[in-house]
């Protein structure tokens, strides 16, 4: 009588823990999974926004710097802010369409198998 | 309740020196960042030599760890770089684990941030930068300024493309580490604005409290992230230093 009712008891406590377990589990896959999605997007979104405003900085000094030298305020610096705006657009296009950051327009450079294949390709040019 | 007024968000940022040094005028002292950034090589080094020490056939979890964040980092220049990125291995691994455990020992409550700091993240990106742009005008001599001019642009467009490629180029040091200063900064001093919530809204407190214990968990995803952007983005500079275009 007694054992049965631990038995009981027991097997109880294991359906608990089960279910507990599943529960547990689960949502935090899930969760982990969300965030890694979100914290990817996110950093995307990030980037987009980083590369835009570097390029358009970078645009900025070296026109102040110009216009510092011959002064000439504050002719390159405007022409400078619109070719940084320019280069913005640039580092973001190129981003976007997964060229990697490469300069240039090489459109065989789309994916990262073709990418490879290019680098084999150059590497041997260059032997 | 004054003490908790006067607490800023941003507090956590500032630099304490520990131990002052002067070099003439200039300030070389020894400082709470400098003390982590000493605490990251040494974690770093006793992680990866005391990981690999026993080096057994089945690796134990934390010589799985080690070798995993190696074959990590193999893998990544192989697949970006190509087989002429071996040489430059050990740079690439050396930032990834130091900007990583920055980041991750920034986590610890108490600690200090480095990453957090703009100097620390601009210089790493300007080595990179420098030592890049220096390994391809070694390889390419004079063939490199046709970096700047993509290839079947007519010679009319030229005076307006080279200077937009050429500031492009230059922009790269400034995303690379911007994007990296940038999240820690804004992760650390959202951590902290919601922290000061807690508080003040009494028993309401409870949501900001659950929005921080979620926080800390992105926070987490974006420490790995981040190390790894930083990595990524290395590889691909040193990709296009090798191969131009």
């Amino acid at each position: 009588m007694n054992s049965k009712h631990d038995n009981d008891q027991i097997n109880a406590l294991s359906a608990k823990l089960k279910d507990a377990r599943r529960l547990h589990q689960d949502p935090t896959r899930n969760v982990s999974e969300k965030e890694d999605k979100k914290g990817g997007a996110l950093s995307l979104a990030f980037r987009v926004g980083v590369e835009l405003v570097s390029a358009v900085a970078v645009g900025f000094g070296i026109g102040w710097l110009i216009d510092q030298q011959f002064d000439t305020k504050p002719w390159f610096m405007l022409v400078f802010l619109i070719l940084g705006g320019a280069a913005g657009i640039l580092n973001v296009f190129r981003m976007a369409r997964g060229f990697g950051y490469a300069v240039g327009y090489d459109e065989t450079k789309n994916g990262q198998t073709d990418q490879k294949d290019i680098n084999k390709d150059t590497d041997k040019n260059f032997k | 309740m004054a003490n908790v007024a006067k607490q800023s968000p941003l507090q956590q940022f500032e630099i304490k020196p520990l131990k002052e040094f002067f070099i003439g005028d200039v300030d070389v002292s020894f400082t709470n960042s400098s003390l982590m950034m000493v605490i990251t090589i040494v974690a770093v080094s006793v992680f990866l030599i005391v990981g690999m020490r026993r080096q057994s056939t089945v690796p134990g979890r934390w010589q799985s760890i080690a070798e995993l964040s190696y074959m990590f980092i193999a893998n990544l220049v192989k697949d970006t770089v190509g087989p002429g990125g071996r040489p430059y291995f050990p740079f690439i691994f050396t930032i990834f684990m130091f900007v990583l455990f920055g980041n991750l020992l920034g986590m610890i409550p108490y600690s200090y941030t480095f990453t957090s700091q703009i100097i620390v993240t601009f210089v790493l990106a300007l080595v990179v930068f420098l030592g890049v742009t220096i390994i391809a005008i070694i390889k390419h001599k004079w063939h490199f300024l046709t970096f700047f001019m993509p290839p079947g642009v007519s010679l009319f467009m030229a005076p307006l493309l080279v200077p937009i490629e050429i500031i492009s180029y230059l922009s790269r040091p400034i995303s690379l580490s911007v994007r990296l200063f940038a999240n820690m900064l804004a992760g650390h001093t959202l951590l902290k604005v919601f922290a000061g919530f807690v508080f003040a809204l009494g028993v309401a407190g409870v949501a900001p409290w659950l929005f921080i214990v979620a926080l800390t968990g992105l926070e987490f995803v974006i420490a790995f992230l981040q190390a790894f952007v930083f990595a990524i983005l290395t590889c691909l500079y040193l990709n296009d230093a090798l191969h131009l275009h």
